[in-house]
């Protein structure tokens, strides 16, 4: 099983170093979710709710694919958006995204 | 006739008998009424959405499911209007639009369910089926936004005419924000002003084009790039303050602001009913799905327990074992005898 390396710092401000599968056909959502950090994911990943909104605070945001016209108006919705906002629903966890540093949006 | 009296013979006329009353008019909630009904239960559905079906009539009913077993790919819309024909000879009854509030036990041991509007149920077994919740408006992170509520903020427009000669800020990018500017641009209001948080809008391409028609030509103010983040007024709102990408903060007079950010689900009244919850969800007993409180069932994404997964097929299951338990609550002297539907089809009520 090939993965990467994602941190993913919790809304506390806590790291969390996890190693995220790459074959498994798997987004940041689900990561989190799997590694039991509190992100809802309450659209089931279909970008439709904004409960996993997180800002890519590593230099990943070119390498990963663009935000779709959905993620662009869930993101409408959602609130403390920023450049660097995406819906972890919609980022698929690839090879390029070793080292990946995620933050967990504020609930709201 | 006293006020008092009066109230308990309206309360009386309207009250709603039911054997199963079912929280939460989801996938799981429908599926409930076929599974009772092939045991002779009568099941009526309460839900806050005007609709049935939940999230997949609410949020997706246009996005394919792929884990309903026996169909490689159905729309959300789609098997919630072949579950609504599942359940139709056990002829279900609704209540839609309602929020189920309150919660007590008669002297029979039944219990009684109070819904925001006052409607009555009354029934033996009540099966919470409320998946995520109720949806509510979502209220953005402004500070002191709570004082002004029903004070000049409001998240809903309920009658158009309370904003007539008025000055209203609307925010949101969504159709509620685009159509509710047109109708209320369109000789109600006295001044409309539309923040956005950046340019493109989604929302139907029409209602969109009539927005931007109506700012070219003066009647609204549109503020894109912006954000309210500040509520002022004493004891009503009297100004917003707007933080502009390029220009700074910009405050607004005005006598409403209304933000239309969509909805999300709220756990809501049933976290005081007194049942044990974790993280959101309500704690069952995974041999009947019973709660804590007797005569109280949670089934579908709204319960929890080791191993619990929040799929749709999970809630089928679910339900339908806890129909078993629920009929030898009602009848503890019946012997309960396993319904295949195969060897006398579905009889209806």
């Amino acid at each position: 099983m090939s993965s990467i390396r994602v941190t993913v710092i919790d809304r506390e401000g806590t790291s969390h170093e996890l190693e995220a599968p790459t074959d498994m056909n798997m987004n940041v959502m689900e990561l989190c979710k799997s590694a039991e950090l509190p992100v809802e994911g309450t659209c089931g990943g279909m970008a439709m709710c904004a409960s996993c909104h997180c800002y890519v605070e590593s230099a990943h945001a070119g390498t990963m694919s663009e935000k779709s016209d959905d993620e662009e108006d869930m993101l409408d919705e959602a609130f403390h958006v920023k450049e660097e906002s995406r819906l972890g629903c919609q980022i698929q966890l690839a090879d390029a995204l070793d080292g990946m540093v995620i933050r967990l949006a504020p609930v709201g | 006739m006293s006020a008092g009296l009066e109230t308990t013979f309206a309360a009386q006329s309207i009250m709603i008998q039911t054997d199963i009353l079912i929280i939460g008019a989801g996938p799981c909630g429908l599926f409930t009424v076929f599974e009772a009904g092939l045991l002779k239960l009568r099941c009526h559905l309460i839900d806050a959405l005007p609709q049935a079906g939940g999230q997949c009539a609410e949020i997706y009913p246009k996005k394919p499911i792929y884990d309903i077993p026996a169909y490689p790919e159905i729309l959300a819309g789609d098997l919630v209007d072949q579950l609504m024909e599942q359940a139709k000879p056990f002829q279900p009854g609704f209540t839609l639009g309602e929020r189920a509030e309150a919660i007590v036990k008669d002297e029979e041991g039944q219990f009684i369910v109070t819904t925001n509007r006052g409607t009555v149920h009354r029934a033996p077994i009540i099966a919470i089926a409320g998946g995520l919740g109720c949806f509510e408006p979502r209220k953005p992170p402004v500070d002191r936004l709570a004082e002004y509520e029903d004070r000049g903020v409001e998240y809903i427009i309920k009658d158009p005419e309370f904003y007539r000669g008025k000055k209203v800020v609307i925010s949101g990018g969504g159709d509620s924000a685009l159509d509710w500017t047109n109708f209320l641009a369109d000789g109600v209001a006295s001044e409309v002003t539309l923040v956005h948080r950046r340019d493109g809008f989604r929302g139907h391409p029409d209602s969109v084009q009539k927005v931007l028609d109506l700012a070219a030509s003066g009647k609204i103010r549109l503020l894109t790039n912006g954000e309210v983040v500040g509520v002022a007024g004493e004891e009503h709102l009297d100004a917003v303050t707007v933080k502009h990408k390029t220009e700074g903060d910009i405050t607004l007079e005005t006598d409403h602001w209304v933000p239309l950010f969509g909805l999300s689900p709220k756990l809501g009244p049933i976290a005081d009913w007194n049942l044990n919850i974790t993280k959101n969800a309500i704690e069952v007993n995974t041999f009947d799905y019973s709660t804590n409180v007797d005569g109280i069932y949670a089934i579908g994404d709204i319960n929890t327990y080791p191993g619990k997964l929040k799929l749709i097929l999970c809630g089928f299951h679910e339900a339908t074992l806890m129909v078993q338990s629920a009929f030898k609550r009602i009848y503890p002297d019946k012997n309960l005898v396993l319904k295949y539907t195969t060897v006398n089809g579905v009889n209806g009520f």
